[in-house]
């Protein structure tokens, strides 16, 4: 069997007096996972998230990956294998900053940045032209627009964009549809489903939609309390219904 | 006619400080008044090293060096010391004024029959305050065009990023710190380099010679952005140069109205809160739009 992409082992959390937020919890995330991640407000799913890409410390426990352990590595050096979209579209562009511009910056997540030349060159804006092309929202007629004048489903769109433009060992989706109206909220979905199968990238998606959480994805986690209280892949995820699943939904 | 080029040459010196300045109040996003200890820190240390004998050309160098040490102490304090930016750069400010007096052990040194940049036979030639034009536009084209070349590499593009979503610019493996820390250290090494140059054109140093300095770079930056509306980042760093010549001829138009150079400080932020409060005045005019993709602080 494959090593893990990432790995947590026992991951606790606990912030001022031993509020636990995430109780030991264990998760193996394998290549190719698409994994949809529920849990009721504060279950601990943007914790899990944060101590993934190393913006929260664990109290206990490790984070491995691909084997090597990682619990010591700050976020900035996650990021040359981790990549992040936020519920917040504004959280995930530079807004003065063009389209072209941000999936320029985007192309050299982890990698160090020299005083040599940008590089913004026709051919540059061509590629970026066909890859925006792939969002169905016009973010192709945008490239030399400020990405704060976007809207936001087209801002998100780019966010997500950004964050594959280096294929990334593991992709962290924050709710990234939620803020959007329920049209554009599921165009984006269509879309990131089809870049996360075709490019076989490894994600995990949090979600409080019930219904994609079933239809997207190979394998689905709810989280209760700060655990994994249902973890489930293939036939056995298929199998699942809505009512199924709010019985895990328990406080 | 010798007074607006007086007037001419000044903008142009002073150019130095509203690029500098641009640096971090519109790419990093934020005012930082250390400039008002580097400011006269880079003159004392010139002008106390001409006096004992230094080449006026390596001791201008000096002021950048010792201007870059300001500009990173005010960054540890903000960046590592997690001090609010204001408090750094005013602390810094602070410590700078007992180091000026160090340096120049006194309240201020003369640079009477000392050699300066300005010394050069060829620019003692030129007529009256020709010589700060001269080498004033060759000290901004440089600074121009290096500032131009830097923000289009790809430390540049980062460094603009840090400043335009510091969140974002970290997801993507940005050290924002490092970015904050860099651009704090070429804001005030140019600052320092400006109040080196300024101090030998004036022929003095003066301990006080850093007050109010942050308002007329500032004056600078935004004149250049109400005149000249929507513009491409490298426009906007012309745009500067420009506005700061003109904030020069605004004071001197001032003056001509018989305030005398005691109003100098007052003028100056008149001019500057006036620049500041026309965008707003014309919005809720409804006169025009143009103004409305300034940039800077009313970006989320």
């Amino acid at each position: 069997m494959t090593d893990p992409v990432i790995s947590l082992k026992n991951a606790t959390v606990t912030v001022g007096n031993q509020t636990e937020i995430l109780k030991g919890l264990n998760l193996d995330i394998y290549p190719g996972d698409f994994i949809t991640v529920l849990g009721t407000n504060g279950a601990g799913k943007s914790t899990l998230f944060n101590t993934i890409s190393g913006d929260l410390e664990l109290s206990a426990g490790s984070v491995f990956h691909q084997g090597k352990d990682i619990t010591k590595v700050p976020a900035v050096k996650r990021t040359s294998f981790i990549a992040r979209v936020f519920q917040d579209p504004k959280v995930g562009t530079a807004p003065r900053m063009t389209v072209a511009e941000n999936l320029l910056l985007a192309e050299k997540r982890g990698s160090k940045r020299t005083l040599r030349n940008r590089r913004l060159t026709a051919e540059k804006l061509d590629h970026y032209r066909e890859l925006t092309a792939k969002m169905g929202n016009n973010l192709e007629d945008r490239l030399q627009t400020a990405a704060g004048s976007l809207s936001g489903g087209q801002r998100q769109a780019l966010s997500f964009l950004m964050a594959i433009q280096v294929k990334p060992g593991l992709l962290l989706l924050d709710e990234h549809t939620a803020a959007l109206d329920p049209k554009t909220s599921a165009q984006l979905m269509d879309a990131t489903n089809h870049q996360v199968v075709d490019n076989h990238l490894t994600a995990l998606m949090i979600t409080h939609n019930l219904a994609d959480a079933l239809t997207y994805g190979n394998r689905l986690i709810v989280l209760n309390a700060g655990n994994v209280v249902l973890d489930v892949a293939g036939a056995d995820k298929d199998a699942l219904t809505e009512e199924n699943l709010l019985e895990y939904f328990v406080h | 006619m010798s007074i607006v080029v007086s007037s001419i040459s000044q903008g142009i010196l002073w150019a130095v400080l509203g690029l500098a300045l641009f640096l971090t109040f519109r790419i990093l996003n934020f005012a930082d008044m250390t400039v008002e200890g580097s400011f006269p820190l880079g003159a004392a240390t010139t002008v106390a090293l001409i006096a004992h004998g230094t080449n006026p050309y390596l001791a201008s160098l000096a002021a950048i060096v010792v201007g870059a040490l300001a500009g990173l102490a005010t960054g540890l304090l903000y960046t590592k010391g997690k001090i609010p930016i204001l408090l750094s750069g005013i602390l810094v400010m602070t410590a700078c004024l007992s180091i000026n007096l160090r340096i120049m052990g006194s309240a201020n040194i003369s640079l009477l029959n000392q050699k300066t940049i300005f010394s050069g036979s060829f620019l003692q030639g030129l007529p009256k305050y020709f010589d700060g034009v001269f080498v004033g536009l060759i000290i901004i084209t440089v600074i121009t065009l290096a500032l131009i070349w830097f923000l289009q590499t790809e430390l540049g593009q980062a460094f603009i990023a840090t400043g335009d979503n510091a969140k974002m610019a970290s997801a993507f493996g940005i050290k924002t710190d490092q970015m904050t820390i860099m651009g704090l250290m070429v804001s005030n090494a140019m600052i320092a380099f400006g109040g080196a140059v300024i101090a030998q054109n004036n022929g003095f140093a003066d301990i006080n010679m850093g007050i109010g300095i942050i308002v007329i770079a500032l004056a600078s930056i935004i004149i250049g952005e109400v005149v000249f509306g929507d513009l491409s980042l490298n426009q906007r760093l012309v745009a500067v140069v420009i506005g700061s010549i003109l904030y020069r001829l605004v004071l001197l138009a001032v003056l001509q109205l018989g305030f005398s150079t005691n109003d100098l400080n007052l003028i100056s932020s008149i001019i500057l809160a006036f620049a500041m409060v026309l965008p707003q005045a014309r919005h809720f005019l409804k006169f025009d739009k143009v103004l409305n993709s300034l940039g800077g602080k009313n970006h989320d």
